[in-house]
């Protein structure tokens, strides 16, 4: 099993945080991770990605031509890596963030109107979670049980009482989203 | 003559930390005699194996070489740096820096304010005379309005090269500093109260007490290109006006 | 008990083996892309468990100095930063390589010159392991490739350091500073007592006893004949290190035709490049420096007479293909390849680097 990741949108939008909780995840089940976030002053309000690759053997470069799933979080990132996506992989796109639908064929696209459930629940944080959930509908590449076991490793103890409410997100995520 | 030579007829003797190295001083100049005070003084305290001092660049680099302590040399203006690291992870070792004008007020002045605004528990012997000595008596931050030196040829133009740095001053608004003081050592009656002050400082060094600094107004017959004899009557007539002597922080 | 494996990135591996070596001290001063190295300590207070000192400095000059000064008196200390903060650092290291200091120092590189970026870079190579700093001396130079080797070069770095009394460099970039992976941090070790540190370094600036002379860390010597001398002991002992502490990685490189040089992270993307090229019939091997200085010269010399061709991939203009080419003296062609001022290149365009210039 090898998955090669890249998740792309605004700074504050949670994007480096999602992939830090699927990369613990990943740790859960003892599988080779990395982590390779685009840093600096674009994490503050510019465009920020992360690429995360989940792997059962060792991981050679943590940065990648192509990605087998691109979760695209607003529109310069859709322009930006839409054309990375291997032929047959998996985009994932938020409704609220894109106005120009992609338009590849030769992919798997998929909507999850993420930020309009978040802004419904009254919890902003809760947008990069259902995100995730919808991934983790398509693309069961880590468990359920791994996120909450992850999410508990990656987040200080007062936290914790967080993890049902990301548990909430995840399943309703699963529910929303969407084949295009 | 043997009837002289006797232990209580002993009135002077070189202070035993003052190993038998010939000094490279010039005649006349200041440093021997701050460096006999340290020497007395570290002895005295009986700190003789728990003293680290770091010598400068400039005139007293080689002071490693005279006073029997263990020492680090700095690299120019770095020695507060070197203490506070030395100090820090040697909090019960007595640690001094010992600094010319050019190393301490110019190349080295972020160092020195941030030590003493720090609060190291460390001691800064400042020897200004207000001259670049071992370089060739060029100009220093120090330096008097109208003073010849010889990158100031004409004499020292404040529109030009900016005013005379009153460092200690400076250094006395910190919070992390808790004693500074303007010695000098030209006459018998100053060496005693410098050495007073010199004690002082250390002791608030081992207490805790934060960051102290003694600034010994001094002579350079070289760079000032005077007789001993001169240079002090000089200092006594133009540098004490600029830098008076005296406690500017005791705390 | 089971080895405790953990996820974070380089920068934070690094400060926890510190804390974990036994280090007594950090000096630092916040640059991008390393300010998680003083962050981390800071947030793990190591002060309080292992009485590790911790201390942000006013100027990278004077983070330096302070290593000097505790390296001088004989502790294990450290500093970090990024390019042009290590330039700043390069007065304090030729003094430390001068007064023959142990020391322990990281950079994690990012594009130049000047002010440049903050995103990867290889192109301090040059300022690392061919001076820096001014006279002739030699950094012991440690290029980890990954989180793990982050951690690991703690360790390795400061026990160099003390074997050759030399200061010792990770030469890292912000590819391996910020990237998170696995990671099993060393076990705790604890610090030296005063005790120790005055018996096993009997040079250290500790305080004069009654039996011993009294010592100087310096690395003034003004009669240049016996500046001479020292400069040969340096001399000696740098032989003595190219003979002992070269360690390299071949990966894949056996009945290679083509062999690939690239060190940290651009030796993980030669990686997927030798897998992709492979995929394409194009066998290629990556050779994989650790140690930058001393280089491993030899091993690339036995490979000038295996393959066809080789090529350095680095993030810079061409700086570690002099020293393939020195180490190849003509016998193949060595071609360079490599992005600049902070920009990355992918896996493919290495292979059509490899495609272009060598095939």
């Amino acid at each position: 099993m090898k998955e090669e990741i890249i998740i792309a949108g605004f700074g504050g939008q949670g994007v480096l945080s999602m992939g830090k909780i699927l990369a613990y995840s990943g740790l859960m089940e003892n599988k080779e991770v990395t982590w390779m976030p685009s840093y600096g002053p674009e994490q503050r309000g510019g465009t920020a990605n992360v690429t995360v690759i989940l792997s059962d053997e060792r991981i050679s470069s943590p940065v990648l031509n192509a990605f087998d799933t691109a979760i695209i979080l607003n529109q310069p990132s859709l322009e930006k890596f839409e054309s990375k996506v291997k032929p047959g992989g998996t985009l994932i796109y938020d409704g609220y963030g894109i106005h120009h639908a992609p338009a590849r064929t030769d992919i798997n696209i998929y909507c999850i109107d993420a930020m309009d459930a978040a802004t419904e629940m009254q919890n902003a944080k809760a947008f990069n979670m259902l995100v995730l959930g919808g991934l983790l509908k398509i693309k069961p590449i880590v468990t359920l049980d791994s996120v909450l076991k992850g999410l508990k490793k990656s987040l200080p103890e007062r936290h914790h009482h967080l993890i049902p409410m990301n548990e909430q997100a995840i399943l309703k995520g699963m529910e929303l989203i969407r084949k295009i | 003559m043997n009837d002289i030579i006797k232990p209580e007829n002993l009135v002077y003797s070189k202070p035993r930390l003052m190993n038998d190295n010939p000094m490279h001083y010039c005649p006349g100049c200041s440093h021997g005699v701050v460096h006999k005070l340290i020497a007395e003084v570290i002895d005295e305290m009986g700190m003789e194996e728990n003293t680290i001092g770091i010598a400068p660049v400039g005139c007293a680099v080689f002071a490693y070489n005279y006073i029997d302590i263990d020492w680090e040399e700095a690299a120019h203006g770095r020695a507060p740096a070197i203490a506070t690291a030395i100090k820090r992870l040697n909090p019960d070792k007595m640690v001094f820096t010992y600094q010319g004008d050019g190393d301490l007020a110019a190349i080295g002045t972020a160092e020195t304010i941030h030590a003493c605004n720090r609060g190291e528990n460390i001691v800064i012997v400042f020897i200004n005379n207000a001259i670049y000595g071992m370089t060739g008596g060029q100009m220093a931050p120090t330096t008097l309005e109208g003073m010849v030196t010889s990158t100031c040829p004409y004499g020292r133009n404040v529109e030009l090269y900016g005013y005379p740095l009153k460092i200690s001053d400076l250094v006395a608004k910190l919070d992390g500093a808790c004693y500074v003081t303007r010695q000098s050592v030209e006459t018998a009656a100053t060496v005693k109260k410098a050495k007073k002050a010199l004690r002082h400082a250390f002791e608030n060094s081992m207490a805790k007490k934060g960051a102290s600094l003694v600034e010994f107004v001094s002579t350079c017959v070289s760079g000032w290109k005077m007789s001993p004899e001169n240079a002090n009557k000089w200092l006594q007539e133009n540098m004490f006006a600029k830098y008076p002597l005296g406690d500017l922080k005791n705390v | 008990m089971a080895e405790e494996v953990k996820l974070m990135k380089g920068n934070e591996a690094i400060a926890h083996a510190a804390i974990r070596y036994g280090a007594d001290g950090y000096f630092g001063y916040p640059i991008t892309p390393q300010s998680e190295i003083m962050e981390t300590l800071m947030e793990e207070k190591p002060w309080e468990t292992t009485g590790m000192v911790v201390l942000q400095a006013e100027s990278e000059v004077a983070a330096i100095n302070m290593v000097y000064g505790g390296a001088g008196s004989g502790k294990a200390v450290m500093t970090s930063s990024s390019s042009p903060g290590i330039s700043l650092k390069q007065e304090g290291i030729s003094y430390l390589a001068g007064a023959e200091l142990p020391a322990l120092i990281v950079n994690v590189m990012r594009g130049g010159p000047g002010l440049g970026t903050i995103q990867p870079s290889q192109a301090d190579y040059f300022q690392t392991v061919k001076g820096g700093g001014h006279g002739d001396y030699r950094l012991i130079t440690l290029a980890p490739a990954s989180v793990q080797e982050m951690a690991d070069f703690v360790k390795l770095g400061f026990n160099l350091a003390f074997k050759y009394r030399n200061p010792a460099i990770i030469l890292a970039d912000g590819i391996i500073g910020q990237m998170m992976e696995k990671v099993v941090l060393p076990p705790f070790q604890p610090r030296l007592t005063d005790e120790q540190i005055r018996a096993a370094r009997p040079w250290a600036a500790t305080g004069k006893t009654k039996n011993r002379k009294r010592n100087v860390i310096t690395s003034l010597e003004l009669d240049p004949a016996r500046m001479e001398e020292n400069n040969i002991r340096f001399q000696a002992k740098y032989r003595e290190i190219e003979k002992n502490e070269v360690r390299y990685e071949e990966i894949g490189c056996e009945n290679a035709d083509y062999l690939i040089v690239a060190f940290g992270s651009m030796a993980r993307i030669c990686q997927k490049a030798q897998e992709l090229a492979r995929a394409e019939g194009i066998n290629v091997g990556v050779l994989r420096p650790i140690t930058l200085w001393p280089f491993p010269s030899e091993i690339i010399s036995h490979y000038a007479d295996k393959v066809k061709s080789m090529i350095s991939v680095e993030l810079n203009a061409g700086q570690m293909v002099e020293d393939v080419r020195l180490a190849v003296n003509g016998r193949v062609k060595v071609e360079h390849f490599g992005r600049l001022g902070g920009i990355v290149p992918t896996p493919d365009e290495v292979v059509n680097a490899i495609k272009e210039k060598l095939l």
